[in-house]
């Protein structure tokens, strides 16, 4: 069995800015435990001098020249924003106890 | 019968007649989706004034002649509709009412004057394959409502065969428009990737997902994935290849044809009556003078646990966009900002995506990056290589599309490892990057739909569906309707 603690879902949680609750730090623990140890199959395949994957198609650099262009504009922007202001996105104070 | 019994062709040709008006069309959708969808849950938003409005409009229009004139289709919610509300059926976007713009493959149906008639269920940010991770009412398997239709663009397969449009948009990233056509007895087809642009689908796992075509019939599906493939400067990982006329390559000519058969795709865990009725399937290919010889996928038994891997790491980091900042629900329970990120995800995603964004940010953290990131990424090359291999000497790879018919609506919800392994027979088309279409090519004993998966080359969906094609023509499943809602 792969040995995930709590603490590794804790930290693991803050990193992908999740709030977890103790029952779900256990719940965790064991599903993340489960498929780790699924996954700890691959082990099992040499891979020695095998080149990673990121994308199956040959992928080059796409320039383009660096010219304006309407998009959207500010006030479309917003219609989407739970809270702004004069132009901003609005929220809480950044600097403070978290 | 209903007007959606007939392909997209012949609709066309009514319409041309005046033996039908594009509000005909639009009318039955709607009166079909008010007559089912109480039971089948297939959509989550409908847009009836506009798509109304279109239909009167179309209807004066003197001009007939784009390729999906007065269509009514779907589009799975996790692509955007300008004006129209995009949740990804999750309660994160359950307030995102109104994207800015279109989707490029939106916008080249609008192009070609079909008209959406609203959005389609799927599991949250389409991470499931029973439709039972939405976060609204799940979507039901038209053939038998306790029954999934799969997923995770279960509600795109669902409306389909349910009759309420005549096609619609999927994505598929594991599986997630092959295994819900599988189970819904409809056509399904995972494009190779990079042939339709990603621009404005909501990006699960990039260098996996594809947006796809679902419909009733081949002839209808190789029709709208002509209008919605090409490349596209907004999505530099769509491929700038010249987009073939796929509706032509039906020629019902198969012969010389050479198909490939992995044995692991007949292994046990497939069921009996699936692998029968893709032994059915082969000796229909026979008699239609294709030839088929077993060939070996050695390494597709490592797709799942790469594939959960390397999809869950795309998908840590492209749902970190969902912040409560600029769009989406924000938490009312937050005091500051690391309280607005952490508060609003927790409360606005569901657990299955909770989940995977966990197991993906395990994945890249540091220290384990090189034990499972890299690890499945090299694990994805030889699975690359596996389909490399048997191209060399074959046209197209078939075996079913999934090791089963559809499940029981909560059988599997606890048991997610054998969920995922059940994705087993799609999921290396999509690490491998190669087309794949499902069809229909039987029923099992309790009535229930069983999908015929066909595998081609890069860029080769035009001998997919010639393949796909003549086995439907040939066959009378594709005829059979599930019986929801006094249909017929």
């Amino acid at each position: 069995m792969a040995d995930i603690s709590k603490e590794q879902v804790k930290h693991v949680a803050h990193l992908a800015r999740l709030a977890v609750t103790d029952e779900e730090v256990e719940q965790l623990v064991d599903e993340l435990s489960a498929i780790i140890d699924y996954a700890e199959q691959l082990n099992e395949l040499d891979t020695d001098g095998i080149e990673p994957t990121t994308h199956v198609l040959d992928l080059k650099n796409i320039m383009r020249k660096d010219e304006p262009k309407e998009w959207i504009t500010q006030e479309e922007a917003f219609k989407n924003a739970p809270d702004q202001q004069d132009g901003h996105f609005r929220v809480p104070s950044i600097l403070g106890d978290s | 019968m209903s007007l959606f019994d007939h392909t997209i062709k012949e609709i066309e040709a009514k319409l041309h007649n005046k033996e039908i008006t594009v509000q005909d069309l639009v009318d039955e959708s709607y009166r079909r989706i008010k007559e089912v969808d109480g039971q089948v849950h297939a959509f989550l938003t409908l847009d009836e004034e506009n798509a109304r409005a279109k239909a009167k409009e179309l209807d004066q229009a003197a001009d007939t002649t784009a390729s999906l004139f007065g269509i009514p289709g779907g589009i799975k919610d996790n692509i955007v509709t300008k004006g129209v509300r995009t949740t990804c059926a999750s309660q994160f976007l359950d307030n995102f009412n109104d994207p800015l713009y279109d989707a490029t493959a939106v916008q080249k149906l609008k192009n070609e004057q079909a008209i959406s008639v609203g959005k389609l269920n799927m599991d949250e940010f389409a991470m499931g394959s029973t439709n039972e991770n939405s976060s609204y009412t799940p979507t039901r398997n038209p053939w038998n409502t306790d029954y999934v239709p799969g997923g995770s663009s279960g509600g795109s397969a669902a409306a389909v065969a349910a009759g309420e449009v005549l096609f619609s948009l999927g994505s598929d990233t594991g599986g997630s428009i092959r295994q819900p056509a599988s189970f819904c007895g409809v056509v399904g087809m995972k494009p190779t990737y990079g042939r339709v642009s990603r621009f404005g689908l909501v990006a699960f796992a990039s260098s996996l997902d594809q947006i796809g075509p679902i419909t009733r019939t081949v002839e209808d599906n190789a029709r709208v994935l002509e209008v919605i493939a090409g490349h596209d400067e907004m999505d530099t990982t769509s491929a700038n290849i010249d987009v073939p006329k796929y509706t032509e390559a039906l020629t019902e000519d198969i012969s010389g044809l050479k198909i490939a058969v992995p044995k692991e795709y007949l292994a046990e865990g497939v069921a009996p009556e699936v692998r029968e009725s893709i032994l059915e399937a082969l000796k229909v290919y026979e008699s239609l003078g294709a030839t088929w010889e077993e060939v070996s996928l050695p390494h597709s038994k490592y797709a799942v646990s790469a594939y959960y891997l390397l999809s869950s790491s795309e998908a840590s980091a492209n749902l970190a966009r969902f912040d409560g900042v600029r769009y989406g629900v924000r938490s009312e329970n937050a005091d500051n900002m690391i309280d607005v990120f952490k508060k609003s995800r927790s409360e606005g995603f569901g657990p299955e995506v909770k989940k995977r964004i966990m197991l993906g940010t395990f994945a890249l953290s540091s220290g384990y990056y090189d034990a499972y990131y890299k690890k499945a990424q090299k694990v994805r090359t030889l699975i690359k290589q596996d389909f490399d291999k048997i191209f060399e000497d074959f046209d197209v790879i078939v075996g079913p599309t999934s090791p089963t018919t559809a499940y029981k609506v909560g059988e599997l919800i606890d048991d997610p490892l054998t969920m995922y392994a059940n994705d087993i027979l799609t999921i290396p088309v999509n690490l491998a990057g190669v087309p794949g279409i499902s069809l229909p090519c039987g029923f099992s004993e309790n009535g229930l739909p069983i999908g015929l998966q066909i595998i081609g080359k890069y860029f080769d969906e035009s001998t997919v569906y010639r393949a796909a094609h003549a086995f439907e023509q040939a066959t009378e499943h594709h005829k059979k309707r599930p019986q929801l809602g006094g249909a017929n």
